[in-house]
C-alpha cells in the first residue's frame, strides 16, 4: 500500500443485514470518487455477492464468525477485499454457470457475476483464515482526486430499487 | 415472497404462469435463483412460467447468465397470454 492509498475498514456480523450495509458503504465512496450510476450499479452488486459468499458458504451464516470488509482507493483504482473466517476455496473449484449442465442451477452465479461487473477479480487464502475476495475497478479520469484529496461527487437520481 | 406465491398458484392448479416484472429494476444472484427455481417447479407440474416486461437491468444480467435463451420473454402482455394456448 503506497502513502497515497486511503485505506478502509470494517469488522461486519454475520447477519444478512451486513449485506446491505456493505454495499452502501462501498457505493457512497464509489459515488465519491466519481463513478456513474452504471458503474456504481455494478459495483454494489458485486459487493452484495461478495458479502453473501462471505456470509452462506465462508461463514456458514454462524454468528460467531465475522466478514471483514476492506477497501483501498489508489490513485488509479478502488479496490475491495471481503474476507471470510471459512475454510477458503479455490476458484478452479467453483462450476462454470454458463456450462449447460449448470444453467438451470438456483445457486453458484455469485463469483461469475463479481468477476463480470469487476474490470479485476481473485480470491487468495485471507490473513482471517478463510477466502478473501479481491476485486477492483478503474476509478474514472474525472473522478480522480485532486490534489487536496477531494473527490467529484457526482449526480445521482437513481431509482428506487426493488427486489425480485 | 415469489417462491410462495409460484408454490401457492402451482397447488391451486394453476400451471400457466407469466410473471410480470416491470416494476423489478434490480435482482442479484439469489433472486435469479428463485426465478430458476420458479421455473422448474413449474415445468415440473407440466406447466410454463414466462417472463413480461423485463427492465433493462434484469434483461442484462439474464442474458449474460445465458438464462434469457431458458425463459419465455414477452413485452406485450397480450401475445404473451396468446402463447399458452
Amino acid at each position: 500500500m503506497t502513502p497515497e492509498t486511503k485505506h478502509l475498514e470494517v469488522i461486519l456480523d454475520t447477519h444478512v443485514e451486513s449485506v446491505n450495509l456493505a454495499e452502501e458503504m462501498c457505493l457512497r465512496v464509489a459515488e465519491a470518487v466519481g463513478f456513474n450510476e452504471d458503474e456504481c450499479y455494478r459495483i454494489g452488486m458485486s459487493v452484495r455477492e461478495g458479502v453473501i459468499n462471505a456470509f452462506h458458504y465462508g461463514n456458514q451464516e454462524k454468528p460467531s464468525k465475522k466478514i471483514h470488509l476492506a477497501l483501498d482507493l489508489t490513485q488509479e483504482k478502488m479496490i475491495i477485499h471481503v474476507m471470510d473466517e471459512g475454510k477458503g476455496f479455490k476458484l478452479s473449484d467453483v462450476p462454470d454457470p454458463l456450462a449447460e449442465e449448470n444453467l438451470l442451477s438456483t445457486s453458484g452465479r455469485g463469483i461469475f457475476l463479481m468477476r463480470t461487473f469487476m474490470d479485476e477479480f481473485d480470491v487468495v487464502p485471507g490473513r482471517t483464515g478463510g477466502a478473501e475476495i479481491i476485486m477492483s475497478k478503474k476509478i474514472p479520469t474525472e473522478g480522480k482526486p485532486s490534489e487536496n484529496g477531494n473527490h467529484r461527487k457526482p449526480s445521482s437520481d437513481e431509482a428506487p430499487r426493488k427486489e425480485a | 415472497m415469489l417462491r410462495k406465491t409460484i408454490r401457492d398458484l402451482l397447488e391451486t392448479g394453476h400451471v400457466k404462469i407469466l410473471l410480470n416484472l416491470g416494476d423489478v429494476n434490480y435482482i442479484d444472484s439469489s433472486g435469479i435463483g428463485e426465478l430458476v427455481s420458479g421455473f422448474t417447479a413449474v415445468r415440473s407440474r407440466n406447466g410454463e412460467l414466462k417472463l413480461l416486461n423485463l427492465t433493462k437491468k434484469v434483461h442484462d444480467l439474464l442474458q449474460i447468465t445465458k438464462l434469457f435463451t431458458v425463459f419465455d420473454v414477452y413485452n406485450d402482455e397480450d401475445a404473451a397470454v396468446r402463447s399458452y394456448r
